[in-house]
């Protein structure tokens, strides 16, 4: 087929049915006060459920830095007369998979199971049990606590670890989102099972609690399965609205490493997850360093210079402001030349934002690629558990290609500017000789 | 390899990684795959998965870094780099913008045993990755320029995946140890010294050679009506030329005489380890048949979840690892191998926990493994055959990865009986076979000092504390 035949073909495709082939989202909130949301699909004879908490490190203190995320590892090592093997094996003897894990917004329980009852129901059941009331053994926490320095340990070993460390710290100071979520040395061994009675008596509860679903279940199936998980969990509080980000104090800072090459990561205060300009933001950034080889950043610093391997940026929504990360790496000795160039994209970009060729791939390149940001369950819990966290609305894949298409030039760019137009960023440079 | 987060080297460490949590089709899939092969010598393999309206189509060469001679290590993945440097059809950056403004996400991996290509992309879409696709299977430009600049790329790439990780060092330095002389003792990525001085002459022999039709193999796993796909293969991949591909050579891995030991010093906090075994995989076709099989439910025995041996007596009893795991590839090409790697506990050494190791093994050769634990490893077989075939891509790769390797994808879909199949005895009996000190290889890492730097932080100093940043 000869290029132009390929162009109109493009043209000339329309994206038939999409919108209407987003998947139907029920929601519902429990007696208990937790919200459920859930999407049937019956093509695999099985079931995903996500319990998601607002009791990750933005919940913890500053002093106690690592406790959501050792809260969340050890939810799994002991309830009522179970022990953490008799755990495991309540869940893998019928060849289900569950795992738990806290970050900076999130804690989630994730299980995925085959949907035979006599397979679903008991593991649900265990879940259900061991995740409200886990009895956090003494010795297993000392033993959590010395593998957590370990892990500590292991990803400071990493040049991209410490300075990605050193950016929140700086980005964030005295807001909860500065808290490493895998704690400090010092924090993790002041923790004691005190800490994580407290903290999961107050976040682990059905007012702060997503209960996302996907899968071979119909509704009343659902219902029943929700209603029987949630049933278990106090009431509780939702957690309270964390503080604003404070203001940034721009700054470069660089910290010796003894690594071949030199990891550069800048940053920005962007938004919060429920920003009205979220999508205008999403395009925009896809020309600047979201979109891959269609990004202004991979072009110029590895396509035409050869720069680096990647060379990209992202903004990360939360509940409160979330950063703007751009990052490269490239050899120590030529370090400069690429943060040079880093910085001149993003600053050409941020002056009149995407030329309309640009806009234009971008916008494509969302909207035709929404089918696959939706096509399996896993996906979808996931989808699903951020609509329930953020308080999204239910029709958020409905209206999205439309919300997409409607956007223009000057709104992608005000966007754009509007986040990241002042001069207030942070930089953190980690390598050999810095 | 292009992109970011989807690419890799997929080094066959990963690939087991992979391979152990999949375990073949279920039954009643026997029939939805559809086999054809062109004229050219193309095979083409289509499964249907209508639950979304979405498409991957995969070309898989049989070509890999176990074909290199010493001296152009790493040249299969530099040259699936120049994939995307353009053609005489569609000049540099045409490929992925298309792509791209299609809806689409693409993107290239190099194994040891092959390279492949893959386009996921709405179900209509599905003609736009076959005349890119086929395009390039024999119309690259290779520019001396564009080479000179990707080259520098892949150098970083192996920067930030091995020099700089010291983990990666070791396993490189393992592998050169564990297989000395034959191919998967090099690195995919190519050592430094032969990146550097890699000249575009040599890619395009191995473009020449090994990029054929007759040496490929299309998967198409989707929302697709396979007499559609197979009729739109033939008008995009029909009309291209075959060339004969020479059988690469049968390496045979050396008779191991005694216990290897190396160390690696590198800078890092954590002390790590690398014990394995040389093994039988499918294609060495060992005494019994059913060995490999049986030194996969070895590994979820060992590993297989939280309920597992290595977690239950080494991490959570003993306290003796931090992590441990292992791994092994019943699939490779030309050898099995049969590895297990962790970190040690906080007040553990490296001995400690070689020791604890090898005294779980030979548990295994002493008495069978339990009803209770091989009946969970089969329930976990059942289960993530289903789970797997949540994703279409990974549904394509099984497919991809067998017909490569060994010319019959039906190999994925006897995987699951084989595994089922499994006796305690055979367990054992792998374990004494060949768990025996003359066959081991240890591979060690001597961490270095990360020393802090207090100059940092132009702007707060108090910010890069050495406590903070420097473990040890």
């Amino acid at each position: 087929m000869p290029t132009r035949l390929l162009e109109i073909l493009v043209l000339f495709f329309i994206f038939p049915g999409l919108a209407a082939a987003a998947p139907k989202i029920e929601h519902w909130v429990t007696e208990k006060g937790a919200r459920a949301y859930f999407i049937e699909t019956h093509a695999l004879p099985m079931v995903d459920i996500n319990l998601v908490f607002n009791a990750a490190s933005a919940r913890e203190p500053a002093d106690r830095q690592g406790l959501a995320m050792l809260t969340s590892e050890m939810l799994l090592e002991g309830s009522g007369d179970l022990d953490s093997k008799a755990i495991a094996e309540g869940f893998e003897d019928r060849g289900a998979e569950v795992g738990t894990s806290s970050h900076r917004d999130m804690a989630i329980v994730s299980l995925r199971s085959l949907s035979d009852k006599q397979y679903l129901d008991p593991v649900v059941d265990l879940l259900a049990a061991v995740i409200s009331e886990p009895s956090f053994p003494e010795k297993n926490l000392e033993r959590e606590k010395a593998r957590s320095l370990q892990s500590l340990d292991h990803s400071l070993q990493q040049p991209n670890t410490v300075g990605k460390r050193l950016l929140y710290e700086s980005l964030y100071k005295g807001h909860p989102y500065a808290n490493h979520p895998a704690g400090t040395h010092e924090s993790l061994k002041s923790i004691n099972r005190d800490d994580l009675v407290a903290f999961h008596r107050q976040f682990y509860v059905a007012s702060n609690m997503v209960i996302a679903v996907v899968g071979d279940l119909n509704l009343a199936e659902a219902k029943d399965l929700v209603k029987r998980v949630s049933a278990q969990f106090n009431k509780g509080k939702a957690a309270a609205a964390l503080p604003d980000a404070p203001a940034i104090r721009a700054g470069e800072h660089r910290i010796g490493f003894p690594s071949t090459q030199s990891h550069v990561m800048t940053a920005y205060l962007g938004i919060k997850r429920d920003d009205p300009r979220h999508l205008a933001l999403k395009v925009g950034n896809y020309s600047l360093g979201g979109g891959g080889f269609q990004s202004r950043m991979m072009d110029e610093i590895r396509d035409k210079r050869g720069l680096s391997y990647g060379a990209y940026s992202y903004f990360l929504p939360m509940q409160q402001t979330g950063p703007f990360i751009a990052s490269l790496s490239t050899k120590n000795e030529q370090v400069e030349e690429a943060y040079t160039v880093s910085k001149e994209v993003i600053d050409e970009y941020l002056k009149t934002g995407p030329t309309a060729k640009e806009l234009e791939l971008a916008k494509k390149n969302i909207t035709g690629g929404f089918p696959l940001t939706i096509d399996s369950n896993k996906k979808l819990v996931s989808t699903l558990s951020a609509i329930g966290f953020y308080s999204l609305p239910v029709d958020y894949l409905d209206t999205y290609i439309d919300r997409v298409n409607a956007l223009d030039h000057k709104e992608v760019t005000q966007a754009m500017q509007s986040v990241l137009g002042s001069a207030s960023r942070v930089t953190v440079i980690v390598g050999e000789g810095q | 390899m292009i992109g970011q987060s989807l690419k890799r080297v997929v080094q066959i460490f990963i690939v087991t990684l992979m391979m152990l949590s999949i375990n073949g089709f279920a039954a009643a899939d026997k029939s939805d795959v559809t086999e054809a092969m062109l004229d050219n010598g193309m095979k083409i393999l289509i499964k249907q998965d209508h639950r979304a309206p979405v498409v991957v189509a995969q070309v898989w060469y049989r070509i890999g870094s176990s074909y290199e001679p010493d001296g152009i290590t790493g040249v299969s993945h530099v040259l699936e780099h120049m994939m995307f440097k353009g053609t005489g059809k569609y000049p540099k950056g045409e490929f992925n913008r298309i792509i791209a403004e299609n809806g689409g996400k693409d993107n290239a991996f190099t194994g040891r045993d092959y390279t492949a290509y893959f386009q996921t992309l709405e179900k209509s879409r599905l003609a736009v990755s076959m005349e890119l696709e086929s395009d390039r299977m024999q119309g690259i430009l290779l520019d001396e320029d564009e080479f000179a600049k990707e080259l520098n790329v892949v150098i970083e790439e192996r920067r930030l995946r091995t020099e700089d990780k010291a983990e990666s060092k070791v396993y490189e330095k393992y592998n050169e140890a564990a297989f000395p002389g034959h191919p998967y003792g090099r690195p995919v990525i190519g050592w430094m010294r032969d990146l550097e001085k890699l000249e575009v002459d040599e890619l395009k022999k191995w473009y020449q050679r090994y990029y054929s039709p007759a040496n490929a193999v299309l998967v198409v796993v989707g929302d697709v009506d396979p007499a559609e796909v197979i009729a739109m293969a033939k008008k995009y991949y029909g009309p291209l030329k075959s060339t004969a591909v020479e059988s690469p050579e049968k390496h045979v891995v050396v008779n191991q005489k005694a216990t290897k030991r190396i160390t690696v010093k590198a800078p890092a906090n954590v002390p790590y380890v690398i014990i394995g075994f040389h093994v039988p995989a499918v294609a060495n076709k060992p005494e019994n048949d059913w060995e490999p099989y049986a030194l996969e439910v070895m590994s979820a025995i060992l590993d297989g979840g939280s309920a597992a041996r290595f977690s239950d007596q080494l991490v959570r009893g003993q306290q003796v690892a931090t992590a441990v795991s292992t791994s092994y590839d019943p699939f490779a090409r030309l050898a099995g191998h049969f590895l297990i790697s962790g970190n040690p506990a906080r007040d553990k050494s490296i001995g400690q926990l070689e020791k604890a190791v090898l005294e779980q093994l030979k548990m295994l050769q002493g008495k069978p493994v339990s009803e209770t634990e091989l009946q969970r490893v089969k329930a976990q077989v059942i289960a993530s055959n289903v789970y797997e075939r949540d994703s279409v891509f990974y549904q394509g790769m099984k497919l991809g990865l067998m017909e490569t390797m060994h010319n019959d994808w039906r190999l994925s879909e006897t995987h699951n009986d084989r595994l089922q199949a499994v006796t305690a005895e055979q367990v054992k009996y792998v374990a004494r076979k060949y768990f025996q000190p003359e066959n081991m290889t240890v591979a060690v890492l001597d961490p270095q000092p990360i020393p802090s730097n207090e100059k940092s932080a132009k702007t707060d100093s108090k910010i890069s504390s050495k406590e903070q940043y420097n473990a040890n």
